[in-house]
Protein backbone atom coordinates (compact mmCIF):
# COMPACT_ATOMS: atom_id res chain seq x y z
CA UNK A 1 0.00 0.00 0.00
CA UNK A 2 2.60 2.60 1.13
CA UNK A 3 5.00 2.72 -1.97
CA UNK A 4 2.56 0.84 -4.34
CA UNK A 5 4.28 -0.66 -7.29
CA UNK A 6 7.48 0.84 -8.29
CA UNK A 7 9.72 -1.56 -10.27
CA UNK A 8 12.54 -2.93 -7.66
CA UNK A 9 15.57 -3.15 -10.08
CA UNK A 10 15.17 1.33 -10.07
CA UNK A 11 17.80 3.21 -8.59
CA UNK A 12 15.98 4.65 -5.60
CA UNK A 13 16.57 9.27 -5.93
CA UNK A 14 14.70 9.76 -2.68
CA UNK A 15 13.10 7.84 -0.09
CA UNK A 16 11.38 9.45 2.96
CA UNK A 17 11.30 6.65 6.16
CA UNK A 18 8.47 7.44 7.63
CA UNK A 19 8.65 10.92 8.49
CA UNK A 20 6.37 12.81 11.41
CA UNK A 21 6.50 16.92 10.85
CA UNK A 22 5.41 19.02 13.56
CA UNK A 23 4.62 23.18 13.22
CA UNK A 24 4.99 24.16 17.44
CA UNK A 25 2.96 21.40 19.24
CA UNK A 26 0.86 20.75 15.87
CA UNK A 27 1.60 17.37 13.72
CA UNK A 28 1.57 17.96 10.13
CA UNK A 29 3.25 14.63 8.39
CA UNK A 30 2.43 11.19 10.13
CA UNK A 31 4.63 8.44 9.40
CA UNK A 32 5.28 9.72 5.59
CA UNK A 33 6.68 7.23 3.62
CA UNK A 34 7.55 8.10 0.07
CA UNK A 35 10.01 7.28 -2.59
CA UNK A 36 10.87 8.96 -6.31
CA UNK A 37 13.25 6.15 -8.11
CA UNK A 38 15.53 7.91 -10.30
CA UNK A 39 14.46 9.35 -13.41
CA UNK A 40 10.60 8.73 -12.32
CA UNK A 41 8.14 11.11 -12.45
CA UNK A 42 5.85 10.54 -9.02
CA UNK A 43 2.59 12.91 -7.77
CA UNK A 44 1.68 14.04 -4.86
CA UNK A 45 -1.88 14.34 -4.14
CA UNK A 46 -4.24 15.68 -1.69
CA UNK A 47 -6.96 18.01 -0.59
CA UNK A 48 -5.82 21.34 0.98
CA UNK A 49 -3.82 21.41 3.98
CA UNK A 50 -3.23 17.86 3.38
CA UNK A 51 0.85 18.39 4.49
CA UNK A 52 1.41 18.28 0.49
CA UNK A 53 3.88 21.47 1.13
CA UNK A 54 5.20 20.35 4.56
CA UNK A 55 6.34 17.18 2.77
CA UNK A 56 8.56 19.19 0.39
CA UNK A 57 9.74 21.24 2.75
CA UNK A 58 10.70 18.20 4.90
CA UNK A 59 12.31 16.80 1.74
CA UNK A 60 14.13 20.47 0.96
CA UNK A 61 15.39 20.40 4.82
CA UNK A 62 13.16 23.93 5.15
CA UNK A 63 11.62 22.06 8.07
CA UNK A 64 12.82 19.46 9.92
CA UNK A 65 10.89 16.10 10.82
CA UNK A 66 10.21 15.06 14.75
CA UNK A 67 11.41 11.58 13.54
CA UNK A 68 12.06 9.61 10.67
CA UNK A 69 14.60 10.11 7.92
CA UNK A 70 15.36 11.27 4.58
CA UNK A 71 17.25 9.63 2.17
CA UNK A 72 18.84 11.30 -1.34
CA UNK A 73 20.35 8.51 -3.17
CA UNK A 74 20.96 6.63 -0.14
CA UNK A 75 22.61 9.16 1.68
CA UNK A 76 20.70 10.10 5.05
CA UNK A 77 20.95 14.17 4.80
CA UNK A 78 17.79 14.54 7.16
CA UNK A 79 20.55 16.43 9.26
CA UNK A 80 21.84 18.53 6.22
CA UNK A 81 21.55 22.07 5.67
CA UNK A 82 19.31 23.04 2.60
CA UNK A 83 21.97 24.01 0.81
CA UNK A 84 23.80 20.89 1.45
CA UNK A 85 20.83 19.23 -0.64
CA UNK A 86 20.93 21.59 -3.16
CA UNK A 87 24.44 20.70 -3.62
CA UNK A 88 23.59 17.30 -3.84
CA UNK A 89 20.94 17.68 -6.72
CA UNK A 90 17.80 19.22 -5.06
CA UNK A 91 15.88 21.95 -6.61
CA UNK A 92 12.47 23.08 -5.89
CA UNK A 93 9.78 25.21 -7.79
CA UNK A 94 7.88 26.39 -5.13
CA UNK A 95 4.42 26.79 -4.27
CA UNK A 96 3.57 30.71 -5.60
CA UNK A 97 6.16 30.41 -7.82
CA UNK A 98 8.44 33.21 -5.50
CA UNK A 99 10.55 34.35 -7.55
CA UNK A 100 12.93 37.76 -6.86
CA UNK A 101 10.72 40.34 -8.47
CA UNK A 102 13.03 43.36 -7.34
CA UNK A 103 15.54 41.11 -9.56
CA UNK A 104 15.93 40.55 -13.55
CA UNK A 105 14.85 37.64 -15.04
CA UNK A 106 18.69 36.61 -15.88
CA UNK A 107 19.47 37.34 -12.38
CA UNK A 108 16.57 35.48 -11.25
CA UNK A 109 18.13 32.02 -13.18
CA UNK A 110 21.84 33.06 -11.83
CA UNK A 111 20.36 32.85 -8.72
CA UNK A 112 19.04 29.59 -9.41
CA UNK A 113 22.25 28.41 -10.06
CA UNK A 114 23.80 29.90 -7.19
CA UNK A 115 26.23 26.63 -5.62
CA UNK A 116 27.30 26.00 -9.13
CA UNK A 117 29.57 29.21 -9.23
CA UNK A 118 33.02 28.96 -11.60
CA UNK A 119 31.26 26.39 -13.52
CA UNK A 120 30.19 26.89 -17.38
CA UNK A 121 26.42 27.32 -17.23
CA UNK A 122 26.13 28.24 -21.03
CA UNK A 123 24.73 24.57 -21.21
CA UNK A 124 21.74 25.09 -18.23
CA UNK A 125 20.94 28.55 -20.15
CA UNK A 126 20.46 27.04 -23.34
CA UNK A 127 18.42 23.95 -22.18
CA UNK A 128 16.34 26.62 -20.14
CA UNK A 129 15.57 29.01 -22.87
CA UNK A 130 15.18 26.16 -25.40
CA UNK A 131 12.44 25.12 -22.82
CA UNK A 132 11.18 28.98 -22.36
CA UNK A 133 12.64 31.20 -24.96
CA UNK A 134 10.60 33.88 -23.46
CA UNK A 135 12.67 34.04 -21.25
CA UNK A 136 15.82 35.07 -23.21
CA UNK A 137 13.61 37.53 -24.64
CA UNK A 138 13.14 39.03 -20.74
CA UNK A 139 15.92 38.46 -19.67
CA UNK A 140 16.82 42.07 -18.65
CA UNK A 141 13.04 42.54 -17.39
CA UNK A 142 12.34 42.82 -13.59
CA UNK A 143 10.97 39.47 -12.82
CA UNK A 144 8.06 41.42 -10.69
CA UNK A 145 6.85 42.81 -14.21
CA UNK A 146 5.89 39.03 -15.39
CA UNK A 147 3.16 37.84 -15.99
CA UNK A 148 1.81 34.39 -13.88
CA UNK A 149 2.19 32.40 -16.61
CA UNK A 150 5.73 33.54 -16.98
CA UNK A 151 6.72 33.85 -13.24
CA UNK A 152 5.92 29.96 -13.50
CA UNK A 153 8.29 29.60 -16.74
CA UNK A 154 10.83 31.54 -14.61
CA UNK A 155 10.53 29.68 -11.53
CA UNK A 156 10.67 26.68 -13.41
CA UNK A 157 13.77 27.58 -15.29
CA UNK A 158 15.34 28.98 -12.45
CA UNK A 159 15.39 25.50 -10.45
CA UNK A 160 16.67 23.92 -13.73
CA UNK A 161 19.75 26.38 -13.39
CA UNK A 162 21.02 23.61 -10.84
CA UNK A 163 21.13 20.66 -13.55
CA UNK A 164 18.79 18.96 -10.28
CA UNK A 165 18.42 15.20 -10.10
CA UNK A 166 15.27 15.61 -8.00
CA UNK A 167 13.11 18.15 -9.05
CA UNK A 168 10.24 18.97 -6.41
CA UNK A 169 7.66 21.23 -7.47
CA UNK A 170 4.42 22.59 -5.48
CA UNK A 171 1.35 23.16 -7.29
CA UNK A 172 3.02 24.37 -10.61
CA UNK A 173 -0.20 25.09 -12.53
CA UNK A 174 -1.96 27.03 -9.54
CA UNK A 175 -3.32 30.37 -10.86
CA UNK A 176 -2.36 29.39 -14.89
CA UNK A 177 -5.22 29.84 -17.17
CA UNK A 178 -6.74 26.37 -18.85
CA UNK A 179 -4.32 26.56 -21.64
CA UNK A 180 -1.49 27.37 -20.02
CA UNK A 181 -1.71 24.43 -17.56
CA UNK A 182 -1.58 21.95 -20.39
CA UNK A 183 1.44 23.83 -21.57
CA UNK A 184 2.74 23.26 -18.05
CA UNK A 185 2.15 19.38 -18.40
CA UNK A 186 3.87 19.04 -21.63
CA UNK A 187 6.93 20.93 -19.82
CA UNK A 188 7.12 18.83 -17.13
CA UNK A 189 6.81 15.60 -19.26
CA UNK A 190 9.66 17.18 -21.34
CA UNK A 191 11.86 17.59 -18.37
CA UNK A 192 11.11 14.55 -17.04
CA UNK A 193 12.12 12.81 -20.64
CA UNK A 194 15.52 14.19 -20.19
CA UNK A 195 16.00 11.93 -17.03
CA UNK A 196 15.40 14.37 -13.85
CA UNK A 197 13.76 12.48 -11.27
CA UNK A 198 10.36 14.76 -10.65
CA UNK A 199 7.92 14.90 -7.50
CA UNK A 200 5.29 16.96 -8.39
CA UNK A 201 2.45 18.36 -5.79
CA UNK A 202 -0.70 18.87 -7.55
CA UNK A 203 -4.77 19.80 -6.85
CA UNK A 204 -5.54 18.96 -10.76
CA UNK A 205 -5.22 14.78 -9.94
CA UNK A 206 -6.50 13.79 -13.30
CA UNK A 207 -3.89 15.07 -15.27
CA UNK A 208 -0.95 15.37 -12.71
CA UNK A 209 -1.68 11.53 -12.96
CA UNK A 210 -2.03 11.40 -16.88
CA UNK A 211 2.13 12.05 -16.94
CA UNK A 212 2.69 10.13 -13.66
CA UNK A 213 4.27 7.13 -13.41
CA UNK A 214 2.94 6.86 -9.87
CA UNK A 215 1.11 8.79 -7.42
CA UNK A 216 0.29 9.32 -3.39
CA UNK A 217 -2.43 10.42 -2.40
CA UNK A 218 -2.03 12.48 1.71
CA UNK A 219 -4.97 13.13 4.00
CA UNK A 220 -4.20 14.92 7.31
CA UNK A 221 -0.68 14.30 7.17
CA UNK A 222 -1.18 10.51 6.56
CA UNK A 223 -0.60 8.76 2.87
CA UNK A 224 -3.98 6.96 2.46
CA UNK A 225 -3.05 5.53 -1.43
CA UNK A 226 -0.23 5.08 -3.43
CA UNK A 227 -0.06 3.52 -6.49
CA UNK A 228 0.96 3.44 -10.09
CA UNK A 229 -0.70 5.88 -12.61
CA UNK A 230 -3.01 3.73 -14.26
CA UNK A 231 -4.59 2.16 -11.42
CA UNK A 232 -4.81 4.87 -9.31
CA UNK A 233 -7.46 6.84 -12.04
CA UNK A 234 -8.79 3.17 -13.14
CA UNK A 235 -9.37 2.43 -9.24
CA UNK A 236 -12.54 4.44 -7.89
CA UNK A 237 -10.33 4.60 -4.40
CA UNK A 238 -9.05 7.84 -5.70
CA UNK A 239 -12.54 9.72 -5.40
CA UNK A 240 -13.20 8.25 -2.01
CA UNK A 241 -9.56 9.08 -0.78
CA UNK A 242 -11.07 12.85 -1.92
CA UNK A 243 -14.33 12.50 -0.73
CA UNK A 244 -13.39 11.38 2.37
CA UNK A 245 -11.46 14.00 3.72
CA UNK B 1 29.19 83.33 -3.27
CA UNK B 2 31.92 81.98 -1.39
CA UNK B 3 30.12 81.46 1.36
CA UNK B 4 27.02 79.90 -0.20
CA UNK B 5 30.08 77.28 -1.64
CA UNK B 6 31.93 76.72 1.79
CA UNK B 7 28.49 75.70 3.10
CA UNK B 8 28.02 73.48 -0.19
CA UNK B 9 31.51 72.09 0.80
CA UNK B 10 30.63 71.40 4.39
CA UNK B 11 27.28 70.11 3.89
CA UNK B 12 29.11 67.11 1.12
CA UNK B 13 31.57 66.61 3.57
CA UNK B 14 28.90 65.89 6.37
CA UNK B 15 26.71 64.38 4.02
CA UNK B 16 29.13 61.64 3.38
CA UNK B 17 29.79 61.03 6.44
CA UNK B 18 26.15 60.36 6.96
CA UNK B 19 25.45 59.15 3.77
CA UNK B 20 27.82 56.04 4.16
CA UNK B 21 26.47 55.19 8.06
CA UNK B 22 23.05 55.65 6.47
CA UNK B 23 24.03 52.60 3.76
CA UNK B 24 24.75 50.04 6.79
CA UNK B 25 21.15 50.86 8.54
CA UNK B 26 19.98 50.22 4.83
CA UNK B 27 21.25 47.22 4.13
CA UNK B 28 20.59 45.87 7.11
CA UNK B 29 17.22 46.82 6.96
CA UNK B 30 16.92 45.34 3.66
CA UNK B 31 18.05 41.91 5.03
CA UNK B 32 16.14 41.49 8.17
CA UNK B 33 13.92 44.14 8.10
CA UNK B 34 15.26 45.25 11.49
CA UNK B 35 15.61 49.06 12.48
CA UNK B 36 18.98 48.15 14.10
CA UNK B 37 19.49 51.49 16.30
CA UNK B 38 22.77 50.31 17.22
CA UNK B 39 24.66 50.97 13.91
CA UNK B 40 25.17 54.57 15.22
CA UNK B 41 27.09 53.06 18.30
CA UNK B 42 28.84 50.75 15.98
CA UNK B 43 30.18 54.54 14.26
CA UNK B 44 31.28 55.75 17.16
CA UNK B 45 33.41 52.43 18.05
CA UNK B 46 34.78 53.01 15.06
CA UNK B 47 35.83 56.54 15.59
CA UNK B 48 37.15 55.37 18.97
CA UNK B 49 39.26 52.35 17.09
CA UNK B 50 40.67 55.38 14.31
CA UNK B 51 41.59 57.50 17.78
CA UNK B 52 43.51 53.99 19.09
CA UNK B 53 45.16 53.67 16.45
CA UNK B 54 46.74 57.37 16.01
CA UNK B 55 47.99 57.05 19.66
CA UNK B 56 49.75 53.92 18.77
CA UNK B 57 51.15 55.73 15.82
CA UNK B 58 52.94 58.84 18.58
CA UNK B 59 49.45 60.30 18.54
CA UNK B 60 48.28 63.64 16.61
CA UNK B 61 51.68 65.49 17.24
CA UNK B 62 54.22 63.39 17.41
CA UNK B 63 53.85 60.96 14.23
CA UNK B 64 56.26 57.82 14.16
CA UNK B 65 54.98 56.85 10.36
CA UNK B 66 53.98 58.85 7.14
CA UNK B 67 50.49 60.46 7.65
CA UNK B 68 49.19 58.35 4.88
CA UNK B 69 50.45 55.03 6.35
CA UNK B 70 48.79 56.12 9.61
CA UNK B 71 45.58 57.25 7.89
CA UNK B 72 45.19 53.78 5.82
CA UNK B 73 45.78 52.01 9.40
CA UNK B 74 43.23 54.45 11.08
CA UNK B 75 40.85 53.23 8.58
CA UNK B 76 41.58 49.86 7.59
CA UNK B 77 41.14 49.48 11.63
CA UNK B 78 37.96 50.68 11.74
CA UNK B 79 36.71 48.70 9.20
CA UNK B 80 37.96 45.49 10.22
CA UNK B 81 36.59 46.40 14.00
CA UNK B 82 33.42 47.90 12.99
CA UNK B 83 32.89 45.16 10.68
CA UNK B 84 33.31 41.98 13.65
CA UNK B 85 31.43 43.90 16.07
CA UNK B 86 28.59 44.12 13.40
CA UNK B 87 29.17 40.66 12.96
CA UNK B 88 29.34 39.83 16.27
CA UNK B 89 26.02 41.59 17.53
CA UNK B 90 24.05 40.05 14.52
CA UNK B 91 25.11 36.40 15.87
CA UNK B 92 24.34 37.00 18.88
CA UNK B 93 21.57 39.55 19.66
CA UNK B 94 19.58 39.24 16.87
CA UNK B 95 19.98 35.94 15.25
CA UNK B 96 18.27 34.39 18.27
CA UNK B 97 15.66 36.28 17.98
CA UNK B 98 15.17 36.09 14.17
CA UNK B 99 11.50 33.90 14.33
CA UNK B 100 10.45 36.40 16.96
CA UNK B 101 8.19 38.88 16.44
CA UNK B 102 9.65 42.52 15.09
CA UNK B 103 9.41 43.93 18.38
CA UNK B 104 11.68 41.71 19.91
CA UNK B 105 14.65 42.66 17.97
CA UNK B 106 14.03 46.09 17.67
CA UNK B 107 13.88 46.39 21.90
CA UNK B 108 16.93 44.52 22.19
CA UNK B 109 19.11 46.38 19.40
CA UNK B 110 18.05 49.64 21.64
CA UNK B 111 19.71 47.09 24.61
CA UNK B 112 22.94 46.86 22.11
CA UNK B 113 22.84 50.38 21.60
CA UNK B 114 23.10 51.11 25.51
CA UNK B 115 25.27 48.35 25.79
CA UNK B 116 27.79 50.12 23.73
CA UNK B 117 27.46 53.32 25.05
CA UNK B 118 27.95 52.40 28.29
CA UNK B 119 30.78 49.93 27.91
CA UNK B 120 32.91 52.83 25.39
CA UNK B 121 31.96 55.06 28.73
CA UNK B 122 33.12 52.25 31.56
CA UNK B 123 36.22 51.79 29.39
CA UNK B 124 37.67 54.84 28.61
CA UNK B 125 35.60 57.37 30.15
CA UNK B 126 33.46 60.27 29.79
CA UNK B 127 36.02 62.85 28.88
CA UNK B 128 35.80 63.83 24.66
CA UNK B 129 39.11 62.72 22.78
CA UNK B 130 40.42 64.91 19.94
CA UNK B 131 42.05 63.81 16.90
CA UNK B 132 43.64 66.74 16.44
CA UNK B 133 43.77 66.42 13.11
CA UNK B 134 44.95 70.02 12.45
CA UNK B 135 48.34 68.78 13.93
CA UNK B 136 49.53 66.01 11.34
CA UNK B 137 46.97 67.81 7.93
CA UNK B 138 47.41 71.49 8.65
CA UNK B 139 44.33 73.66 7.84
CA UNK B 140 46.68 75.24 4.87
CA UNK B 141 46.79 71.92 2.80
CA UNK B 142 43.54 71.38 0.55
CA UNK B 143 42.61 73.50 -2.53
CA UNK B 144 41.79 77.40 -1.76
CA UNK B 145 39.96 78.97 -3.88
CA UNK B 146 38.48 82.36 -3.96
CA UNK B 147 37.78 81.96 -0.56
CA UNK B 148 36.79 78.76 -0.05
CA UNK B 149 38.76 76.26 1.84
CA UNK B 150 38.46 72.93 0.54
CA UNK B 151 40.77 71.45 2.95
CA UNK B 152 42.61 67.76 2.23
CA UNK B 153 40.96 66.24 4.76
CA UNK B 154 37.73 67.40 3.23
CA UNK B 155 38.88 66.18 -0.19
CA UNK B 156 39.62 62.80 1.34
CA UNK B 157 36.60 62.53 3.00
CA UNK B 158 34.50 63.02 0.04
CA UNK B 159 36.81 61.40 -2.07
CA UNK B 160 37.19 58.36 0.13
CA UNK B 161 33.12 57.84 0.49
CA UNK B 162 32.74 58.65 -3.50
CA UNK B 163 34.68 55.23 -4.04
CA UNK B 164 33.16 53.32 -1.09
CA UNK B 165 29.65 53.88 -2.18
CA UNK B 166 30.78 52.96 -5.65
CA UNK B 167 32.28 50.21 -4.76
CA UNK B 168 29.55 48.81 -2.64
CA UNK B 169 27.12 49.46 -5.86
CA UNK B 170 28.96 47.33 -7.70
CA UNK B 171 29.24 44.88 -5.40
CA UNK B 172 25.58 45.08 -4.84
CA UNK B 173 24.68 44.83 -8.28
CA UNK B 174 27.36 42.44 -9.90
CA UNK B 175 28.40 40.33 -7.95
CA UNK B 176 27.15 37.18 -6.34
CA UNK B 177 27.32 38.32 -2.62
CA UNK B 178 25.24 41.04 -4.12
CA UNK B 179 22.64 38.88 -5.59
CA UNK B 180 22.49 36.78 -2.46
CA UNK B 181 21.64 39.85 0.02
CA UNK B 182 18.92 41.49 -2.66
CA UNK B 183 17.71 37.53 -3.02
CA UNK B 184 17.76 37.29 0.77
CA UNK B 185 16.24 41.06 1.35
CA UNK B 186 13.60 40.06 -0.81
CA UNK B 187 12.24 36.48 0.51
CA UNK B 188 14.27 34.99 2.49
CA UNK B 189 12.74 31.48 2.41
CA UNK B 190 13.09 31.58 -1.20
CA UNK B 191 16.69 32.31 -1.20
CA UNK B 192 17.16 29.77 1.29
CA UNK B 193 15.27 27.44 -1.45
CA UNK B 194 18.19 28.31 -4.14
CA UNK B 195 20.80 27.20 -1.88
CA UNK B 196 22.10 30.61 -0.31
CA UNK B 197 23.58 30.23 2.85
CA UNK B 198 21.60 32.95 4.51
CA UNK B 199 23.19 33.00 7.60
CA UNK B 200 26.42 33.65 5.92
CA UNK B 201 24.87 36.21 3.64
CA UNK B 202 23.09 37.85 6.68
CA UNK B 203 26.67 37.86 8.24
CA UNK B 204 28.58 39.51 5.34
CA UNK B 205 26.04 42.13 5.06
CA UNK B 206 26.56 43.11 8.56
CA UNK B 207 30.15 43.13 8.00
CA UNK B 208 29.87 45.34 5.11
CA UNK B 209 27.70 47.89 6.90
CA UNK B 210 29.53 47.87 9.99
CA UNK B 211 32.52 48.40 8.53
CA UNK B 212 31.18 51.50 6.17
CA UNK B 213 29.98 53.07 10.06
CA UNK B 214 33.61 52.03 11.16
CA UNK B 215 35.44 54.28 8.48
CA UNK B 216 32.81 57.25 8.64
CA UNK B 217 33.62 56.90 12.52
CA UNK B 218 37.21 57.86 11.44
CA UNK B 219 36.09 60.66 9.12
CA UNK B 220 33.87 62.05 11.59
CA UNK B 221 36.93 61.88 13.78
CA UNK B 222 39.32 63.72 11.31
CA UNK B 223 36.66 66.50 10.36
CA UNK B 224 34.61 67.35 13.63
CA UNK B 225 37.78 66.78 16.13
CA UNK B 226 35.81 65.26 19.00
CA UNK B 227 35.74 61.73 19.73
CA UNK B 228 33.25 60.81 22.81
CA UNK B 229 30.83 57.98 23.59
CA UNK B 230 27.39 59.20 23.09
CA UNK B 231 28.33 60.86 19.28
CA UNK B 232 27.03 57.87 17.90
CA UNK B 233 23.75 58.78 18.99
CA UNK B 234 22.66 61.66 17.22
CA UNK B 235 24.89 60.56 14.09
CA UNK B 236 23.08 57.29 13.52
CA UNK B 237 19.61 59.13 14.27
CA UNK B 238 20.51 61.60 11.42
CA UNK B 239 21.89 58.50 9.46
CA UNK B 240 18.40 56.72 9.79
CA UNK B 241 16.60 60.00 8.53
CA UNK B 242 18.73 59.74 5.86
CA UNK B 243 18.22 56.22 4.86
CA UNK B 244 14.24 56.91 5.64
CA UNK B 245 14.88 59.89 3.02
CA UNK B 246 15.87 58.28 0.69
CA UNK B 247 14.01 55.20 0.34
CA UNK B 248 15.29 52.43 3.56
CA UNK B 249 16.71 49.52 2.17
CA UNK B 250 17.58 51.44 -1.10
CA UNK B 251 21.64 51.79 -1.32
CA UNK B 252 21.51 55.10 -3.80
CA UNK B 253 18.81 56.25 -1.85
CA UNK B 254 20.84 55.89 1.23
CA UNK B 255 23.54 57.60 0.08
CA UNK B 256 21.13 60.50 -1.95
CA UNK B 257 19.49 61.18 1.60
CA UNK B 258 22.76 61.23 3.60
CA UNK B 259 23.89 63.90 1.06
CA UNK B 260 20.96 65.51 1.06
CA UNK B 261 20.90 65.87 5.13
CA UNK B 262 24.21 66.30 5.27
CA UNK B 263 23.53 69.72 3.06
CA UNK B 264 20.22 70.61 4.86
CA UNK B 265 22.43 71.01 7.76
CA UNK B 266 24.89 73.04 6.78
CA UNK B 267 22.86 75.50 5.41
CA UNK B 268 20.81 75.44 8.17
CA UNK B 269 23.24 76.12 10.27
CA UNK B 270 25.51 78.66 7.78
CA UNK B 271 22.15 81.15 6.91
CA UNK B 272 19.58 80.38 10.02
CA UNK B 273 21.19 79.46 13.10
CA UNK B 274 23.27 75.87 14.43
CA UNK B 275 19.95 75.89 16.78
CA UNK B 276 17.41 75.41 14.00
CA UNK B 277 19.70 72.37 12.48
CA UNK B 278 18.42 69.65 14.11
CA UNK B 279 14.67 71.01 13.55
CA UNK B 280 15.41 71.64 9.64
CA UNK B 281 16.86 68.04 9.61
CA UNK B 282 14.10 66.39 11.08
CA UNK B 283 11.39 68.53 8.80
CA UNK B 284 12.36 67.45 6.09
CA UNK B 285 11.95 63.98 7.27
CA UNK B 286 8.53 64.89 7.90
CA UNK B 287 8.24 65.94 4.82
CA UNK B 288 9.40 63.82 2.45
CA UNK B 289 7.40 61.01 4.40
CA UNK B 290 4.01 62.86 3.79
CA UNK B 291 4.56 63.40 -0.06
CA UNK B 292 6.51 60.29 -0.39
CA UNK B 293 6.26 57.80 1.93
CA UNK B 294 8.55 55.00 0.28
CA UNK B 295 10.83 57.82 0.16
CA UNK B 296 12.59 59.71 -2.67
CA UNK B 297 14.19 56.64 -4.29
CA UNK B 298 11.81 53.72 -2.71
CA UNK B 299 9.06 52.08 -5.40
CA UNK B 300 5.79 51.60 -4.01
CA UNK B 301 7.29 47.85 -2.57
CA UNK B 302 6.84 44.84 -4.94
CA UNK B 303 4.63 42.24 -3.48
CA UNK B 304 5.72 38.76 -3.04
CA UNK B 305 2.59 37.21 -5.01
N1 LIG C 1 4.49 27.64 9.04
C1 LIG C 1 3.41 26.98 9.55
N2 LIG C 1 3.13 27.09 10.86
C2 LIG C 1 2.07 26.45 11.39
N3 LIG C 1 1.24 25.66 10.67
C3 LIG C 1 1.48 25.54 9.36
C4 LIG C 1 2.57 26.19 8.72
N4 LIG C 1 2.56 25.87 7.41
C5 LIG C 1 1.50 25.06 7.23
N5 LIG C 1 0.84 24.86 8.39
C6 LIG C 1 -0.33 24.00 8.58
O1 LIG C 1 0.02 22.70 8.19
C7 LIG C 1 -1.05 22.07 7.52
C8 LIG C 1 -0.58 21.53 6.20
O2 LIG C 1 -0.18 22.62 5.38
P1 LIG C 1 0.45 22.42 3.96
O3 LIG C 1 1.55 21.46 4.05
O4 LIG C 1 0.74 23.76 3.42
O5 LIG C 1 -0.76 21.77 3.17
P2 LIG C 1 -1.06 21.68 1.61
O6 LIG C 1 0.16 22.09 0.88
O7 LIG C 1 -1.43 20.25 1.41
O8 LIG C 1 -2.22 22.58 1.34
C9 LIG C 1 -2.15 23.12 7.41
O9 LIG C 1 -3.11 22.86 8.40
C10 LIG C 1 -1.45 24.41 7.66
O10 LIG C 1 -2.31 25.33 8.29
MG1 LIG D 1 0.48 23.69 -0.41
Amino acid sequence: MRNGDRAASDAILLRLEEITTHYGPIRILEQVSIEVGEGELVCLLGGNASGKSTTLKTILGLVRPTSGRVLLRGEDVTNRQVSYRVGRGMAIVPENRRVFAPLTVLENLELGAYLRHGEDLREEFERVYTLFPRLHERGDQLAGTLSGGEQQMLAMGRALMSRPRLLLMDEPSMGLSPALVEQNFEIIAQIHATGVGILVVEQNANMALSIADRGYVLQTGQVVLANRSSELLASDELKKAYLGR
Amino acid sequence: MTFFLQQVVDGLTTGSVYALIALGYSMVYGVLKLLNFAHGDIYMVGAFIGYFVLQAFGGATALVAPVAVVLIAMFAAAALGAGLLGVGIERFAYRPLRESPRIAPLITALGVSFFLENAVLLLFGSETRLYSTSSFIPFSTGVHVAGVNISLVRILVVVLAAVLMVGLRVLVERTRLGKAMRAVAFDREAAEMMGIQVDRTISATFFIGSALAGVAGVMAGLVFDQVFSLMGFIAGLKAFTAAVVGGIGNVPGAMLGGLLIGLAESFATGYISSTFQNLIVFGILIGVMLLRPNGLLGRATLQKV
